[in-house]
């Protein structure tokens, strides 16, 4: 028995020193990353995110095996795929689902990020990391809508392609290319298929970029104060415990709605076939995207308004340069902490705006939202950077526990 | 090494043919990709079996004045409504109102009982309501787009709401009286 294992030992010996994978996972995620050892659970969520984009490729990949990207055999093909296709429903359903539980996740890390300042310094690029992370999800996600081939899907194609039609001068040339004909159809279909496909793997990749940038500084914490090495502990086993414990909480709530409620989040109308004659009444895009469809309607000009809804999201790769202020931790900037609320509420609100027909009191609602969410980024960050007076920062992480009184 | 060394210590004195070897390279090389990439991305534009169904013929004999019908060209809707002398006359009574758009109404229509139109709102490529006797036809009685609200007038103009410009006139003949060609 011994010796079996000790040639074992040596088999895996002389495979890393060939190829150091177990020593490059350990230093990524195992006992060689030291991570500040006050994390609290709103710290879970990256991993929950990595475990999404996994189960999302996953899943992908059989769906595709029984998916067909022609206009006259989509929709049929997703039928069948409900229907007929063994367990074809559990992996369509943890698919669409799937997309509105990455979503969720990686909204409560980017508020984790914005409440706790991780995009501070020196941490920049790895916050520009996440925000292109975002913008491929958004993509994706978009793609991946269209391809059941129902009214929604065929309308919401429609609609977010002719933002494109916006830009001066080339806009309708972008348009037809995006198409690749003179209104969405097959070949639109088609190249929405093989991006869709395409993307997740991208988003792989800046994933990596991502966690690399993550271990130059390493993890940011809930005091936002540079941790020394006495306050951190090896990210395995403390956090692989505390992640995979949040990650059964995340599972239960997520196979919930897949098993319970698992059109509780899509539109019924994407339950009828699409068709290019005739426009639903209410063309609504799917919850995630809602705040940034209202700040487009707020507008009552199409170039401004298509400005303002990319802007609203590319303002984020700007932020470490409008929030300037030394103390990252919103816990001890009592001023801002208010604000953050306030415009986590309005991001709530244009959300609901999005989902209303954009006229009368949504209409206004969502006017004061659009105003007040480019108020906070290029008025408020700045001026509180400016005259904000922080609590006190402890010395270090463990110093309020091992001797309050200092 | 010793080359590179060679190479910078000769820049520096003056000497730049590896420059120019280095630039030219460069140069060949990006023109080489870009030449590549064009290929790829033109791939994406309309194929020459999708531009060949770019027209499309129909009658106009069946059209009630008042009413219209809705034939698709290229993948689109086409709006062809045979107008009320009431509506001609608004139109032409608006070609002096204060238009978004500015275009006369002899100018939309070759013959103005019929108004022929891409029927895909010019904001974000819904498709106006308007066609079918029990649909809203918006504040100036032409077409209203429900995605986001803009209001056409009986010339398919512009009047209100977040869309840029007139609802299109396509290219179009009268082969004759009663048949016409889009495209």
């Amino acid at each position: 028995m011994s010796t079996e294992k000790s040639r074992l030992m040596k088999a895996w010996e002389w495979h890393e020193q060939r190829l150091p994978i177990g020593s490059f996972l350990d230093h990524s995620l195992g006992s060689k990353y030291p991570a500040p050892k006050n994390l609290n659970y709103w710290w879970n969520f990256g991993s929950l995110a990595l475990f999404m984009l996994v189960t999302m490729i996953i899943t992908g990949v059989f769906l595709a095996m029984n998916y067909t990207a022609h206009v006259t055999l989509a929709f049929n093909s997703v039928e069948r795929i409900m229907r007929d296709v063994n367990n074809g429903w559990l992996i369509r359903y943890m698919h669409s689902n799937g997309a509105s539980f990455f979503f969720i996740v990686v909204y409560i890390h980017i508020f984790r990020g914005l409440y706790y300042g991780s995009y501070k310094p020196p941490r920049e690029v790895l916050w520009w990391m996440g925000v292109v992370i975002y913008l491929l999800m958004m993509a994706t996600a978009f793609m991946g809508y269209v391809l059941p081939w129902g009214q929604m899907s065929f309308w919401g194609a429609t609609v977010i392609t002719n933002l494109f039609s916006a830009i001066p001068g080339v806009g309708d040339a972008i348009v037809t290319l995006l198409w690749g004909g003179f209104s969405v159809d097959n070949p639109t279909l088609n190249r929405f298929f093989a991006l869709h496909y395409l993307l997740p793997f991208v988003i792989v990749g800046v994933v990596f970029i991502h966690i690399w940038a993550l271990h130059v500084p390493g993890s940011n914490n809930p005091l936002g104060i540079d941790a020394a090495p006495a306050d951190k502990i090896p990210f395995f086993p403390y956090y692989v415990a505390k992640d995979v414990f949040g990650l059964g909480v995340f599972l239960m709530v997520y196979f919930a709605v897949v098993f319970w409620a698992p059109n509780m989040m899509g539109d019924p109308l994407n339950y009828v076939p699409a068709n290019p004659m005739v426009t639903p009444p209410h063309i609504v895009p799917e919850w995630y995207y809602l705040p940034f469809y209202a700040i487009l309607r707020a507008i009552p000009d199409k170039l401004l308004g298509v400005v303002a809804m990319f802007g609203s999201i590319l303002i984020l790769f700007v932020l470490p340069w409008l929030d300037r202020h030394p103390v990252r931790s919103a816990s001890f900037r009592p001023i801002f902490r208010i604000f953050f609320w306030i415009f986590l509420a309005n991001g709530l609100m244009l959300g609901w705006c999005g989902a209303q027909l954009a006229e009368g009191l949504p209409l206004i609602l969502s006017r004061i939202g659009t105003f007040w969410y480019f108020f906070h980024f290029i008025v408020l960050l700045p001026l509180l950077s400016w005259i904000e007076t922080p609590k006190p920062l402890p010395a270090s992480i463990s110093q309020p526990v091992l001797s309050p009184a200092e | 090494m010793a080359n590179t060394a060679h190479a910078h210590a000769a820049a520096a004195q003056g000497e730049t043919r590896r420059d120019f070897l280095l630039h030219s390279t460069i140069a060949v090389g990006a023109v080489g990709t870009a030449m590549m990439v064009w290929p790829l991305i033109h791939s994406m534009n309309p194929a020459a079996d999708t531009l060949a169904l770019a027209t499309s013929e129909f009658s106009i004999a069946g059209i009630a004045e008042g009413s219209g019908i809705t034939v698709v060209w290229r993948g689109k809707p086409v709006f062809v409504r045979h107008r009320t002398a009431a509506e001609i006359e608004q139109a032409k009574k608006d070609d002096t109102a204060d238009l978004r758009d500015p275009m006369t109404d002899a100018k939309r229509a070759q013959k103005p009982e019929y108004l022929i139109l891409v029927g895909v709102c010019t904001h974000l490529g819904c498709i106006p309501l308007g066609m079918k006797p029990s649909e809203p036809r918006g504040e100036y009685g032409g077409w209203f787009c429900p995605c986001h609200g803009s209001h056409y007038d009986t010339s398919g103009r512009i009047r209100k709401g977040p869309a840029p410009l007139n609802l299109a006139v396509p290219p179009y003949q009268y082969i004759n009286d009663t048949t016409v060609r889009v495209g």
